[in-house]
């Protein structure tokens, strides 16, 4: 099995403070990864090295697809494999929601207006907002927003999506409604990494369940593995304090 | 010789109309030219000062600090009767849009930087994210947003490189306050000082009052 992501020895430390110590991680294609762990441990940063939002040590390596991930040309490429969806959305404000998933793909494909729109639409359409395609980000509700912002990240069609606790943002009705879309990608092939504390949707969309805590990976493992059968102690005491409530 | 008319002589009034019009004509020229090339440097300077290697952006962070504490009067007056000693000889018109533009650059820079701050950092990021270029991301994401928020400081400094034209009259250009004063002198009458006056108080007053609607819009339309 050929690995479209390959994390080697990521180390990033703030100042004094360490985040990662030296992460190894290999996700294959189409694999659906969910990472979980208390706050704070390094988690949102692994997910936010994959596209090099975060800088990281220089003898870290990082590849996606086979191309390196460091700063320069390449990274542009890397970026337009790489979708990400953000824990408080950052769509565009002053752009309607057709003009958000349709930009990237006008400015760094360079594809056509109307082919750009056309494809909007379907995306709209998918992730079940296609009526709301001519209001602005502000009109809309906070699930609808992060759908947009899926949508989005779909336009640019990546091999990967990273998702950085994408429900967190949101009033608990909302949360329903974005993880039956994500479901609903999971299913198409595409490779997500998830950074999430829905533990109910790990357990049943994750291939793999990756624990984080103090920036190592503690365990990682089929989700009824990691869930039902932990076998480092601090995840069964993060499960626990999680779960058990 | 009673006060009206002293000050508010109405047959020196239209006798010197000709000449203060003409003279506000060289003002608006001056202006305008000025506040367009001070908005072209300072967006410049601003974006620079983002982008830039480091030795770049302290090159345009001494620029905007000089050009903010130099007098413009001062810098106006060295342009002029200074730089013809080194070869350089700008026309009076040159001379005003020079040193205006240079200072209007310098403000202006600061105004687009603190507007460009303003946006949130997950603007950038999510830009960055979908792969758009450095280009793309200012002039699709960053800019459209920013430009929105810095228009009542910007139309504020409009106001004042409006007015700062009138120091273009000690370098003999014949602007509205040159006219003014000369109209003075030949009718040995302050009634054109009066009309300049009210001129630029026509001019300028209805910019006051834009830029005070816009601030309190733009404050209530926070989220």
């Amino acid at each position: 099995m050929s690995a479209l992501i390959t994390i080697s020895n990521l180390k990033k430390a703030y100042g004094s403070f360490t985040v990662l110590h030296g992460i190894d991680l290999d996700i294959a294609q189409g694999e659906v990864v969910c990472v979980i762990g208390p706050s704070g441990s390094g988690k949102s940063t692994l997910i936010r090295c994959i596209n090099h939002l975060e800088a990281f040590d220089a003898d870290s390596e990082i590849t996606v697809d086979g191309i390196a991930v460091k700063p320069g040309r390449a990274l542009a490429k890397v970026r337009a494999e790489v979708g990400m969806v953000f824990q408080s959305f950052n769509l565009f404000p002053h752009m309607t929601v057709l003009r958000n998933v349709m930009l990237a793909p006008m400015r760094v494909r360079h594809t056509k207006t109307s082919d750009a729109e056309k494809y909007a639409r379907a995306l709209l359409q998918r992730v079940g907002i296609s009526e709301q395609a001519d209001k602005y980000p502000g009109q809309l509700s906070g699930g609808q927003q992060q759908r947009v912002a899926i949508a989005r990240a779909l336009a640019m069609e990546p091999k990967v999506l990273l998702f950085d606790e994408p429900t967190s943002a949101l009033d608990p009705e909302m949360v329903g409604e974005v993880l039956d879309v994500m479901k609903k990608l999971a299913g198409t092939g595409v490779t997500m990494v998830i950074v999430t504390h829905e533990m109910g949707f790990a357990r049943q969309v994750a291939d793999r369940v990756i624990f984080m805590d103090d920036g190592n990976i503690i365990e990682a493992g089929p989700p009824a593995q990691i869930f039902d059968q932990p076998v480092e102690a601090r995840t069964k005491s993060f499960l626990h304090a999680v779960l058990d409530h | 010789m009673d006060l009206y008319s002293t000050f508010f002589n109405v047959p020196v009034l239209l006798a010197s109309l000709p000449q203060l019009l003409s003279g506000l004509l060289v003002t608006l020229q001056i202006g305008i030219t000025s506040i367009i090339c001070g908005l072209i440097g300072g967006l410049f300077l601003a974006v620079t000062r983002l982008y830039a290697p480091v030795f770049v952006c302290a090159i345009v962070r001494l620029y905007i600090d000089i050009f903010r504490s130099i007098p413009l009067l001062v810098l106006l007056i060295v342009v002029y009767y200074a730089l013809p000693f080194v070869g350089i000889r700008l026309s009076p018109f040159l001379s005003a849009v020079a040193a205006l533009t240079l200072v209007s650059s310098a403000y202006t820079a600061e105004i687009f930087r603190a507007g460009i701050e303003a946006i949130p950092h997950g603007q950038f990021e999510a830009s960055a994210a979908l792969g758009l270029s450095n280009r793309h991301t200012m002039m699709d994401v960053i800019l459209p947003q920013a430009i929105r928020i810095v228009i009542p400081p910007l139309t504020n400094n409009c106001i004042n490189v409006m007015k700062d034209t009138a120091l273009a009259s000690v370098v003999a250009m014949p602007d509205l306050l040159k006219q003014a004063t000369q109209a003075q002198a030949l009718s040995a009458n302050p009634t054109p000082l009066i009309g300049a006056a009210l001129i630029y108080l026509i001019l300028l007053w209805p910019m006051v009052v834009v830029v005070a609607r816009l601030e309190k819009r733009y404050s209530k339309g926070k989220r």
